[in-house]
């Protein structure tokens, strides 16, 4: 299929400028930072003199004109060095690897959530139009947007661990547990998860519902819906096989714009359940003002949005047969 | 010039002759979602400019015993915190910070994002391909971790705070704005314009630039409300502004006093929420009241 092959080799060339954006610019906040790797290395060492300082910059590059440690720079990064977190001790690179796995699983099941929830709020919003109980789907879903994620967090916390004792409210495991073989651990880590995702789902749920209530209204008055009804299929099957599945579109196209949005979310719902993420790491970044490593956790994320809307591009093309795969 | 008179301040007159037209059943719908959220916005503006008046000491001051749950005692109807300062003041001075950074994060990004969308909706070609470049990159990159960013590097002030909310906030507007200046070019009195002469700012500024305004008022709105969550957040995660009270570094502030006193976290918290929900209401409102292909329901 050489037009297919064709069609993803110009995505491909279509992100690179934008991942290379997005290195630079990354570099420019680096160099807008108040004091350089040196001051930093002085700051912890206790005190420098000048010579001291001037074989720091030398050892580290720094003392080179700025379009050359650009080109320095892009070379560390294509071989993942993000430089060196002082403050965590380890590679900024290592740091950001080891905490990638939590935050992959907290957001997927959020999306998960969000979409198996939504999606049903939002048919059944579409299917109820104009009724009290759309009405009530939608103002429910304008409040899931203008909640404070970590206070929804804080408040489940005080509901369900604090009062009721149900779930665990921080961390991804239970600190000493003695597992009794890989089920037992996943069901462990499956409590812990359940209040961060829910709170973390939040936000996706209300754009999932109006997203299929208006995809859902929009092609229900079209011929082939009533061509379906006319054939006698079931309701059930007309929504689910015919009108659900023009809906599915937007969706996934949404949750791929929206997947940088989800990265700032898990900084705050990780901060608040103590989830060892990505999130948490930059909350720790932040509080000890480690600007490297942020910027070190923005061109990952970064990337990996680039990365998620370049595939999701190219399911679309495969999903959608009206996506022209132009030569 | 005569030509150009029927399309001066076209967005407030367009809004009220839609207003005029649209029928009165929608009407009551529209302004049912927009008085909520006017009444909200008023209760907290006005909560913002009377804290002074009614808490004219510093919030910051102890005021009373640690820990008063709310109705407990008279003095103090929504308590006090774990140092027994008072919470009612705190959440009233606190007020004015949010709509302030709010506000000033809005007009930033309605600033840059209009400007940026009438320029490459009118010059169109390679003057909008980079615009829509750069606001693509805004709109890909996580815009939370960006505001942090510059926060940590300017350091935490009310200023260089909107100025990080605002600056990832703009592409929206700039889209929105960018499809009504296409659209608004290739009308008849923009042609009649170009044909009287009249140079390229004129033409932006008194004909593209007007009539293209009408969607960012919905948006405007939704945009304040988007920044107030961004600076709740920021100040949860200790990157306020150090010198000023906000509803964000309370709810942080109470989160160790969860498990006794979890009124501390619920009370700045519902705070957040109320006020956000007036800014979101309004946007829904308006948006019923002027889009006209809004269904009759």
């Amino acid at each position: 299929m050489p037009t297919s092959l064709r069609y993803v080799f110009r995505r491909l060339v279509q992100a690179l400028p934008m991942a290379f954006a997005i290195v630079l610019l990354n570099f420019l906040l680096l160099k807008l930072t108040p004091g350089d790797l040196a001051d930093v290395i002085a700051g912890e060492s206790g005190s420098a003199t000048p010579e001291f300082m001037e074989n720091l910059r030398r050892l580290y590059g720094l003392d080179i004109p700025v379009h050359l440690q650009f080109v320095n720079y892009i070379q560390g990064i294509l071989h993942f060095d993000l430089g060196y977190s002082f403050r965590q001790g380890m590679p900024v690179g290592e740091l950001i690897l080891e905490r990638l796995p939590a935050t992959i699983l907290l957001s997927l099941t959020a999306i998960l959530v969000a979409l198996v929830i939504g999606v049903l709020l939002g048919v059944v919003a579409a299917r109820s139009r104009g009724s009290l109980l759309d009405e009530a789907i939608s103002v429910v879903s304008t409040m899931g947007f203008a909640t404070p994620l970590f206070w929804v967090g804080l408040m489940l916390i005080v509901l369900f661990s604090i009062e009721l004792r149900w779930l665990p409210s921080a961390g991804m495991v239970t600190v000493g547990a003695d597992y009794r073989g890989l089920w037992d651990e996943w069901l462990d880590i499956g409590r812990h998860l359940v209040l961060p995702a829910v709170t973390l789902s939040l936000f996706f749920l209300s754009i999932y519902v109006r997203i299929t209530r208006s995809a859902m209204l929009e092609v229900y008055g079209l011929d082939f819906v009533r061509t379906a009804r006319a054939k006698g299929l079931t309701e059930a099957r007309v929504v689910i096989r015919h009108v659900l599945r023009n809906a599915l579109l937007p969706i996934v196209t949404v949750t791929g714009l929206q997947l940088g949005a989800i990265f700032g979310g898990t900084v705050v719902v990780e901060t608040v359940f103590g989830w060892p993420g990505l999130g948490r790491l930059a909350q720790e970044a932040v509080f000890s003002r480690d600007v490297n490593l942020l910027l070190g956790i923005f061109l990952c994320s970064s990337f990996i949005v680039i990365v998620v809307n370049l595939a999701v591009d190219l399911l679309y093309a495969a999903l959608d047969p009206r996506v022209e795969v132009r030569q | 010039m005569s030509l150009s008179a029927p399309t001066h301040g076209g967005m407030p007159g367009g809004i009220l002759q839609r207003l005029m037209r649209t029928p009165g059943l929608r009407r009551l719908r529209g302004s049912r979602a927009l008085l909520v959220g006017l009444l909200l916005l008023a209760a907290v503006v006005a909560v913002a400019l009377s804290a002074g008046l009614f808490y004219p000491g510093d919030p910051r001051d102890m005021a009373g015993p640690a820990g008063t749950w709310p109705g407990a005692d008279a003095r103090f109807p929504l308590g006090t915190d774990m140092l027994g300062r008072d919470m009612a003041a705190a959440m009233a001075h606190s007020a004015g910070t949010s709509l302030t950074v709010g506000i000033a994060a809005a007009a930033l990004a309605l600033l840059v994002g209009i400007a940026a969308g009438v320029l490459a909706g009118y010059f169109g070609g390679a003057v909008d391909d980079v615009l829509m470049r750069i606001s693509e990159l805004f709109q890909t990159m996580p815009s939370l971790l960006f505001t942090i960013i510059l926060v940590v590097i300017l350091g935490p002030t009310t200023a260089s705070i909107s100025f990080a909310i605002g600056i990832t906030a703009w592409p929206q507007i700039a889209r929105l704005v960018r499809a009504e200046a296409v659209r608004v070019r290739r009308l008849d009195y923009v042609d009649a314009a170009v044909t009287l002469g009249m140079g390229h700012g004129r033409i932006v500024l008194l004909h593209v630039l007007p009539n293209s305004l009408a969607p960012v008022v919905v948006a405007a709105s939704i945009l304040v409300a988007q920044a107030i969550l961004s600076d709740a957040s920021l100040s949860f995660l200790g990157l306020g502004d150090p010198n000023g009270m906000s509803w964000g570094s309370m709810v942080g502030a109470g989160r160790p006093m969860l498990r006794t006193a979890w009124y501390m976290t619920a009370l700045p918290g519902g705070a957040i929420f109320l006020t956000v929900m007036g800014f979101m209401l309004i946007g829904n409102g308006l948006n019923d009241l002027l889009n006209p292909r809004t269904p009759v329901r």
